[in-house]
């Protein structure tokens, strides 16, 4: 596999936590009607681990991570150019449905979005239910086992039933944690997942996402440089569309190699 | 700032503040009106005759007009079957799918249907089915007022459509759902309130009409077996008596204009509370 040729992105990460990287992205440029939003960017992502993603707004975070999924093809006008494998499978190869990328590469939204018109039971099912699962005990036990894995299950088991909008914002973010593991992807991509949320709750996701990694990859976009320091193994950061740096988070918060990027997490921009 | 200018900025505002409330009153006025002319001269010759009988024969006291009755409905059941699916599908192809351009026409061929005068319809499916057909039809009828609701359902189901947030969207394809499923079982089921409140709205609309009628179902003082006979709407019923030079026709108009406009009220006072939380349960 060729590396990046571009001059600022950093030499690869060494492989300190387990296993090989769950997404390989070589030379990555994205475009909305000629505007470049993404230049040339490579990394990989480690399998089981979280990935945080930093930079200014209008870096190219969400971007970035968007095509991670392949949900640029819901806008007309983006092109996405470069290689990305998911375990080794190009998801952007011909005969690959986006479909099938995104039930294997999920994802949490900054603005937590439980379908208003369905019960709780009903989001965490309904990813399984429109893909063709009609079987009742097959879903009550991926009801139970999200709701459980995204630490909402005591608090809903008695009303699960219930609209989903009577849920309060934190609840409802990880009612939408435990929609998109109910599809058991591999990859969860998460963008500002706890931005809108308040501090309790916003500590209630970040332990629930040190608690996923055991058993999921993790791509998180956050503002927030504590959270990313926090939560992350790694941590890249993004300016002006273009990969500054990349590295273990310790590495990149004590002693980064770019001058850019000691600016950014030491708080001196953006 | 001198005193005298503060009271001529005082005044002009009370004029022009008089002046909008008379145009809103002017507005409202008609309604009541129509209302009040309506009961005075159609409250008396509603009874269960009414609603039961057929028109009798000139000369005749009493009667009612239940065939027009059973044919209004029997017209707008028609409607809705042609119009509503084909207006909603449109609805859903501007909202969800196609390109910017083609969608620019689309709406603004909606938009001239939408203002087409309605004995134009009238004559467009004369031609197109009552001269092939060889004869007036309650077939032709519903065609005529399905057409009608197509425009009216495309642009309503568009709009409210395009209130629900993209965020749900994404969120069904960053699941794995297919795109048709996620439209069908999330965006549109969301928007399902709104989009049967335009379906409402738009029958309402063609209930009353009476032209376009003219042309197809052409009336009928009898039962209609079949479609393919001419058949009575209310609006028809109204239009034959009206002109007509006898007494207790013109009270049957009177009572046929009043039951049409509670008909067409009671629809709109359905669709309020329909809609009523609507916005409650947004965001």
């Amino acid at each position: 596999m060729p590396t990046t040729t571009h001059p600022t992105t950093s030499p690869e990460p060494e492989q300190k936590s387990a296993g090989a990287p769950a997404l390989t992205v070589r030379r990555l440029s994205v475009s909305f009607g000629g505007n470049h939003v993404l230049k040339n960017t490579s990394l990989d992502i480690t399998a089981r681990a979280v990935t945080a993603i930093i930079g200014p707004s209008g870096c190219g975070k969400s971007t970035f991570l968007r095509a991670l999924n392949r949900m640029h093809e819901l806008t007309p006008e983006a092109r996405v150019e470069g290689e990305i494998r998911l375990f080794g499978e190009d998801i952007y190869a011909r005969n690959v449905e986006p479909v099938v990328v995104r039930r294997r590469v999920g994802m949490v939204f900054q603005k937590s979005n439980p379908f208003p018109t369905m019960s709780i039971v009903d989001n965490v099912t309904v990813g399984l239910r429109l893909n063709g699962v009609r079987n009742r005990k097959l879903l009550a036990e991926s009801t139970e086992q999200s709701l459980r894995m995204a630490a909402l299950w005591d608090e809903v088991k008695d009303r699960l039933h219930a609209p989903a909008i009577s849920l309060s914002g934190g609840q409802q973010q990880r009612l939408c944690i435990a929609r998109a593991l109910a599809v058991q992807p591999e990859v969860l991509l998460m963008d500002e997942p706890a931005s809108a949320l308040d501090p309790l709750a916003t500590a209630k996701i970040e332990d629930l996402i040190l608690e996923l990694k055991k058993d999921y990859t993790i791509v998180i976009v956050t503002h927030n440089m504590q959270q990313a320091a926090r939560m992350s193994d790694f941590t890249a950061f993004f300016y002006l569309g273009e990969l500054i740096e990349f590295g273990p988070t310790a590495k990149i918060f004590t002693s980064p190699s770019q001058k850019r990027t000691e600016d950014y997490v030491t708080g001196r921009f953006g | 700032m001198t005193a005298p200018n503060h009271r001529w900025r005082n005044f002009k505002n009370a004029v022009v503040q008089t002046l909008t409330f008379a145009c809103a009153i002017l507005v409202v006025t008609p309604l009541v009106l129509v209302f009040y002319h309506l009961i005075s001269k159609g409250f008396g010759s509603i009874n269960l005759a009414f609603f039961t009988q057929l028109p009798k024969p000139v000369g005749e006291v009493g009667g009612g007009m239940a065939n027009a009755i059973v044919g209004t409905f029997i017209l707008l059941a028609q409607a809705a079957l042609y119009g509503v699916p084909v207006g909603v599908l449109g609805g859903v192809f501007l909202s969800e799918y196609g390109g910017t351009k083609l969608n620019w026409w689309i709406r603004f061929a909606a938009d001239v249907l939408n203002g087409v005068p309605s004995i134009t319809w009238g004559i467009v499916v004369y031609a197109l089915m009552v001269v092939p057909m060889r004869g007036f039809s309650a077939l032709a009828g519903g065609v005529v007022l399905g057409m009608m609701m197509i425009p009216l359902v495309m642009r309503t189901t568009e709009e409210v459509l395009q209130l629900v947030p993209g965020g749900y969207r994404e969120a069904a394809l960053a699941l794995g759902i297919a795109q048709w499923r996620a439209i069908v079982q999330i965006v549109m089921r969301t928007a399902l309130k709104g989009i049967v409140t335009g379906v409402l709205l738009a029958l309402a609309r063609v209930a009353g009409e009476t032209a376009p009628l003219l042309f197809t179902a052409l009336g009928n003082q009898n039962w209609a077996h079949k479609l393919t006979e001419p058949i009575s709407a209310m609006p028809l019923q109204i239009f034959i008596y009206a002109i007509s030079p006898y007494d207790d026709w013109h009270r049957q108009a009177w009572a046929g204009a009043l039951v049409l406009l509670v008909l067409v009220l009671a629809v709109n006072i359905g669709v309020r509370f329909l809609t009523r939380d609507r916005f409650r349960q947004r965001i």
